[in-house]
């Protein structure tokens, strides 16, 4: 039995495609219920339904063998898992936005976001000393409002930088989701793992020389 | 900083409390004894030790090293573990006339932990260290005492996995030319990060054959077929040297008797810059973590200034006792409850009890608060009133 971690919302659905695609038999709907967890016996899978920032820490813990993370809770948690296949779903990007021709404040620089890790470290090889401001969610606000010059946040679309009056500066990186694996599970299934890993590649392989 | 509770311990540390003591007194015997059997010989080593020399030479990084300084000025380190101060005992003096030398050790070590601060931060290790043998029937005698400890415990589902960093550093050097390109790609294998691995890959400037033999190195996992397609991959001296020394193990490991426990897994890298050839894992059923590692560390002794291969493993008893199936509380303690007027009585019965292997409390009754709550701890004899009568 294979025990996957899997963020709830847009990846979870984007991520049973693939792995239906790869031939894995998953009933067509069952998202629906509010149930945590979910067995495939036909599969032998078990998908355990958790908040993004929390796969990180289910896999790590090996109470989840896999899971399906965005390489920006992966880059701000930097835990001690495998990261083995980038799914290539859920395409955005970690930047650096503000208020149009602002500048960060030479008195009190301070940054706004939910990434406190990724945005110090990124200030930092900038060179730069800011202050951190740790926020859950509607970063967006913060420089409206004066909370802070500079948020660091995920954009896609940038359709709610733009309806807020922001623009994008920088991009820090560019986030997928990827498949991680905890390193235990990795040694003790690892030819069920394997074999998974295999299909999902061949997959995604064929899926980019459709693009192409 | 808010004020202390009285009941709190520095983070990260922890009491073991009666039942947790006996289990691990139980697993630490069960471990010791096949380690003895095997001709290791225990040791103990100080819990501080010099920063500079000991602290530095370890493998653990600096920020988990917990510093404090004597009344000199010198830096002290708690032990972050036993090979550093080991080899600078073997180094000193244990190590004589270039002939190998076979030691043990169980202790606590002191690792400052840096995320969920309840992990823990003081846990005991138990391991071997066999310094001066550079054979790989040294390399091989490691993982089979360690494989044999494990069972000896009563562990059954585990696996280990068996790497080779001087395949890894050969196959880097050969195709990126060196070794500061290597310690990049080095870099994305100790972080686990397969997929920044491929995409580095990807970008360097190399041929396509080349580009494929460093992305063929993620696959080669498995048993001795691992090793044949290892063995492609690779034209230099040094890298096929590896490879020789890895079929040689698996021949070892084979005569032992103990391959079936072992997956070669040559994209294994447990440490930046420590290991210098074989080098190890291994993993329960059970436990999200690993249960231990080991591996050859050829440089470490030329620190202490003398030049001695070596190899060992070192195994976290707590990690091991969480993947063992859940002991039984086996510490029955009998308890000899008196009145003073029979006391030479139950001197003398507490007596004759221990001599035949039992534990026994002796405990005045006037001393007990509540004799119910007390009675459901212990199985109870009482010698009250009046003597010669019982009960």
């Amino acid at each position: 039995m294979l025990t996957i971690a899997m963020p709830k919302g847009r990846i979870f659905e984007e991520a049973l495609e693939l792995l239906r695609k790869a031939g894995y038999a998953l009933p067509p709907e069952f998202v629906e219920s509010r149930k945590l967890m979910i067995d495939i016996p036909e599969e032998e899978m078990r998908f355990i339904l958790a908040k993004p920032m929390d796969v990180v820490t289910y896999v790590e813990h090996g109470v989840a063998d896999l899971g399906i993370a965005g390489k920006d809770v992966l880059l701000e948690e930097e835990r001690d898992v495998y990261e083995l296949l980038d799914l290539r779903i859920s395409q955005c990007r970690l930047a650096v936005a503000g208020l149009p021709n602002s500048r960060l404040n030479d008195i009190a620089p301070r940054v706004a976001t939910k990434y406190p890790n990724v945005a110090s470290s990124y200030f930092r090889e900038q060179g730069e000393q800011v202050e951190i401001i740790p926020l859950n969610g509607s970063i967006e606000l913060a420089p409206l409002i004066g909370l802070a010059d500079r948020i660091v946040d995920i954009v896609s679309t940038g359709r709610t930088l733009k309806e807020n009056g922001l623009v994008e500066f920088e991009t820090i990186a560019n986030v997928t989701s990827r498949l991680i694996v905890n390193p235990v599970s990795y040694r003790m299934k690892d030819e069920k793992i394997d074999e998974l890993v295999e299909r999902l590649a061949a997959v995604i392989a064929n899926e980019e020389k459709a693009v192409l | 900083m808010s004020k202390l509770f009285t009941f709190e311990k520095p983070l990260g540390m922890r009491d073991t409390l009666p039942f947790l003591y006996n289990v691990k007194k139980r697993v630490r015997q069960a471990m010791a004894q096949e380690l003895e059997q095997w001709g290791y010989e225990f040791i103990e080593t100080p819990t501080l030790e010099y920063y500079e020399t000991v602290g530095t030479a370890s493998a653990i990084a600096d920020h988990q090293l917990f510093k404090l300084l004597d009344q000199q000025g010198h830096t002290l380190v708690l032990r972050p573990d036993m090979t550093a101060p080991i080899a600078r005992l073997a180094a000193s003096r244990l190590y004589q006339h270039g002939n190998p030398l076979r030691l043990a050790y169980h202790a606590n070590v002191f690792r400052a932990q840096q995320r969920e601060g309840g992990r823990p931060a003081e846990f005991e290790q138990i391991g071997v260290e066999c310094i001066g043998d550079g054979t790989v029937t040294a390399d091989a005698e490691v993982i089979r005492l360690m494989i044999a400890a494990l069972e000896n415990v009563g562990l059954e589902r585990f696996a280990v996995a068996v790497g080779h960093i001087g395949y890894v550093n050969a196959l880097f050097v050969d195709v990126l030319g060196n070794e500061e390109r290597a310690n990049v790609l080095r870099r994305f294998l100790y972080e686990k990060n397969y997929v920044g691995y491929r995409h580095h890959v990807k970008s360097l400037p190399l041929s396509s054959i080349d580009q494929q033999r460093l992305l063929k190195l993620l696959e080669l996992r498995g048993g001795t077929e691992a090793l044949a397609r290892a063995r492609e991959l690779v034209q230099t001296e040094e890298g096929k040297k590896a490879v020789e020394e890895l079929e040689e193990l698996w021949h070892a490991l084979k005569l032992f008797g103990v391959t079936e426990t072992i997956k070669i897994d040559l994209p294994l890298v447990s440490h930046m810059s420590y290991y210098t050839g074989i080098l190890f894992e291994v993993y329960a059923d059970g436990v999200g973590f690993p249960l231990g590692n080991g591996g050859r560390y050829d440089e470490l002794l030329e620190k202490f200034s003398c030049k001695a291969p070596a190899t060992g493993f070192g195994i976290r008893l707590d990690r091991l006792i969480e993947a063992l199936p859940e002991a039984a509380a086996d510490n029955e303690i009998e308890c000899i409850v008196f009145s003073q007027e029979r006391f030479a009585e139950a001197i003398q019965l507490a007596e004759e009890q221990r001599k035949k292997g039992k534990k026994v409390v002796l405990q005045h009754i006037a001393g007990i608060g509540d004799i119910d709550a007390y009675s459901k701890r212990y199985n109870i004899t009482y010698l009250l009133g009046r003597a010669g009568k019982e009960n």
